[in-house]
């Protein structure tokens, strides 16, 4: 079987993103601790404002970017049965990301990068953060290369046959992914690297946040993309059931990677510089990337109650009853799906033209996308880990009790840290602050929601300790794991004829450039086309 | 529903049913934002108008002693503001009740953002560029402007006052 030539690239891979993991849930425990202004002995904004920028690479950037890397590698070779393509590549790519990862340490660690992950000129880091999070970037395009090239071969040596889903997915979201990070790649190598170093004097503001938006909506997606495919590809199976609908997950692919990209200014309705006109043709976009993720919905939860009914339930609810939740995999997604759905009507205010404005950088966004990301992706990220690593190691799982617990206390401590940050950004705190010197009429409401969020960052520093123990300890288990194959779910329906458009991604990647240049093209342009005033370097 | 073009990708009708159902939930969304920002000119702060950040003080506009609330011809009002590492200016605003406002800010440094608590006011200043928001406010009493944007490693003290006061004349 291939599926050990892709194991120790994907194992080393993912074990740097859970190590970045850990290191950001224990700042996290410092940020929840210094914001709360209970200890004034920690009170110091410059190292808060170092550790959330250090908390937001180490989550946003290393952790994902490693283990989609990793899974992908693991998800390519697995299921087409096929070796990687040009394995000292893929290596070579892997190091790039690791120099970039070390580079930006540095500056972060000492201070000198605390500018938050989203860089925010014209405060200026030290050259080497930018560097480094572009090489980390650009070694991550090896990887896009890899899922393109193992996907066309595999289509070559198979005419007229069906790309296995969990690899159509990977591919998709590589293309996605290499399109989309062109935007900030494009600020770091044209605005913020030559003006850290001095070449340039000055950066415009506008234009620099309009490349970031390009970036910014659809990395949300490139996270979110492995707990989908494990979803729609694993989870059936690991529930003793089967995938309700193969096409509709290969819809869902196809929605995701056309319209998560060309809708980044919902991350620019309050600025100025963009017109009303744009925000709202980004809106719409917006509100079409929420029917994947509803598909996604259905999708899902019908294949879990084909499994439930497999597995005696019956009635209306029974079915749910019935399902394996001793399995991580599946309690992983019941726990995730329901952060979904609570996150995902927190994200349509955060994505209404107007309404917007009711939440804009409060602690309601923060909350938000903890909730979406940290919860529902990265428990996914966790059920992923706990599947694969016995069959990576050949090992079998250190512990179950262990795993359902660790997943069942990230779910507690998600739900503990974000729901009161809902309430406080309504209540109107501002986000990314390190203390509350504000009006005290003001502050008082906000007390008991900052108590509770260090109950729950607690429960998660616990929770990703567990995660790491459990996956160390399997290595050294004595225990052999019986079957190293993965298994990928079937269709209820067997895949018999399937429309080239749903067989290909050519087609929907120029389609994606085409929109892109529609929503993008002159907005980036008008920047160009009229006189603006640059903004010079400005220590934080 | 045997010319339902979705058929052809999805076999399950109650999928293709769900299907559809979220196709009009994401248009309903944009269909009803669009209507409220067309008949009630709904719009989030959006104004394209470049300023050179490094000059405010000699601006005609935004230099120290042009700031703050001045009343239109027509009895709206405009407030003229400068964000800069860590306060708004002028630090203390004075404003009445049921009465449009329209806020005119710039940055004299770097990225800030502004929301007022209980109220829809909130922007993002942007250095090089003007922004403009207008609103009303609806309630009397004591507001604070935050700074919502992080600037900086005083970010957090960066706040100042907003009073909303009855109509002079007695508008209440």
């Amino acid at each position: 079987m291939d599926h050990t030539d892709s194991a120790r690239l994907s194992l080393i891979s993912m074990w740097v993103g859970f190590i970045a993991f850990l290191a950001a849930a224990i700042m996290g425990v410092y940020q929840v601790l210094e914001r709360s202004g209970l200890i004034p002995a920690i009170e110091s904004p410059a190292l808060y404002f170092a550790s959330v920028s250090t908390h937001g690479v180490l989550m946003g950037f290393v952790l994902t970017t490693f283990l989609v890397v990793g899974f992908g590698y693991y998800t390519a070779t697995t299921s087409l049965k096929q070796p990687v393509w040009n394995k000292p590549l893929a290596w070579f790519g892997f190091y790039i990301c690791i120099t970039g990862v070390l580079m930006a340490a540095v500056p972060l660690l000492t201070g000198q990068a605390s500018v938050l992950y989203t860089f925010y000129p014209p405060l200026k880091a030290h050259p080497a953060f930018y560097i480094g999070a572009t090489l980390l970037v650009a070694g991550s395009w090896v990887w896009c290369l890899e899922m393109v090239m193992m996907m066309t071969i595999w289509k070559r040596a198979h005419p007229g046959d069906t790309v296995p889903l969990a690899m159509y997915g990977t591919t998709a979201n590589a293309i996605m992914w290499f399109i989309t990070s062109l935007g900030v790649t494009l600020e770091a190598i044209f605005q913020l690297i030559p003006w850290s170093l001095g070449l340039i004097d000055t950066v415009d503001v506008g234009l620099a946040r309009t490349l970031f938006s390009w970036t910014l909506h659809a990395i949300v997606y490139f996270w979110l993309f492995p707990a989908y495919i494990a979803m729609y590809t694993l989870l059936p199976k690991a529930a003793g059931g089967k995938l309700f609908s193969d096409q509709m997950g290969r819809v869902a692919f196809i929605m995701l990677l056309v319209f998560s990209i060309p809708i980044g200014f919902h991350h620019l309705y309050m600025d100025p510089f963009q017109a009303a006109g744009w925000k709202f043709l980004h809106m719409i976009g917006t509100f079409m990337v929420a029917v994947p993720t509803l598909i996604t919905g259905f999708t899902i939860i019908a294949s879990l109650e084909v499994a439930g009914r497999l597995r005696g339930g019956k009635g209306l609810f029974g079915w749910i009853a019935a399902l394996p939740w001793s399995n991580p995999m599946v309690t992983a997604a019941g726990l995730g799906l329901l952060m979904l759905t609570l996150g995902g009507f927190g994200g349509m205010i955060n994505a209404s033209y107007s309404m917007n404005a009711m939440v804009h950088n409060t602690q309601w966004v923060t909350g938000h996308f903890h909730l979406i990301f940290a919860g529902t992706t990265v428990i996914m990220y966790f059920a992923i880990a706990y599947y694969l690593w016995p069959k990576m190691t050949g090992r079998r799982l250190y512990s179950n009790t262990l795993a359902l617990t660790q997943l069942w206390l990230w779910f507690i401590g998600m739900l503990v840290l974000t729901l009161p940050w809902h309430y406080l950004g309504i209540a109107g705190q501002p986000r990314r602050i390190s203390s509350t010197p504000y009006d005290p009429v003001l502050v008082q409401q906000w007390d008991a929601s900052e108590l509770a969020m260090i109950v729950g960052g607690l429960i998660l520093m616990i929770s990703a300790l567990m995660l790491v123990y459990v996956l160390a300890r399997t290595h050294g288990n004595s225990q052999q794991e019986a079957s190293l194959a993965v298994e990928y779910a079937e269709p209820l329906h067997p895949v018999l004829r399937i429309p080239p458009l749903l067989n290909g991604l050519a087609f929907w990647t120029v389609l994606v450039v085409v929109y892109m240049v529609a929503s993008y093209g002159y907005p980036i342009l008008q920047f160009f086309l009229m006189e603006t005033h640059g903004t010079v370097p400005w220590s934080i | 529903m045997s010319i339902d073009p979705l058929r052809h990708v999805c076999e399950d009708p109650l999928e293709r049913k769900w299907t559809w159902i979220s196709l009009i939930l994401a248009s309903v969304m944009g269909g009803v934002l669009g209507f409220y920002a067309l008949a009630s000119n709904l719009h989030p702060p959006s104004n394209v108008e470049t300023i050179d950040s490094s000059r405010l003080h000699l601006s005609e506009e935004f230099a120290e002693d042009k700031l703050g609330v001045k009343t239109n011809p027509d009895g709206s009002l405009t407030i003229t503001m400068v964000a800069a590492r860590y306060g708004f200016y002028p630090p203390r605003i004075e404003v009445p009740v049921d009465t449009p406002v329209t806020l005119r800010m710039a940055s004299a440094d770097v990225l800030h953002g502004v929301h007022v608590p209980g109220t829809n006011m909130t922007t993002m200043i942007v250095p090089g560029y003007i922004s403009e928001v207008t609103t009303t406010f609806t309630r009397t009493g004591e507001f604070s402007l935050l700074c919502n944007e992080y600037c900086g490693l005083g970010h957090d003290q960066m706040w100042s006052r907003l009073s909303v006061v009855e109509k002079p004349g007695g508008g209440g």
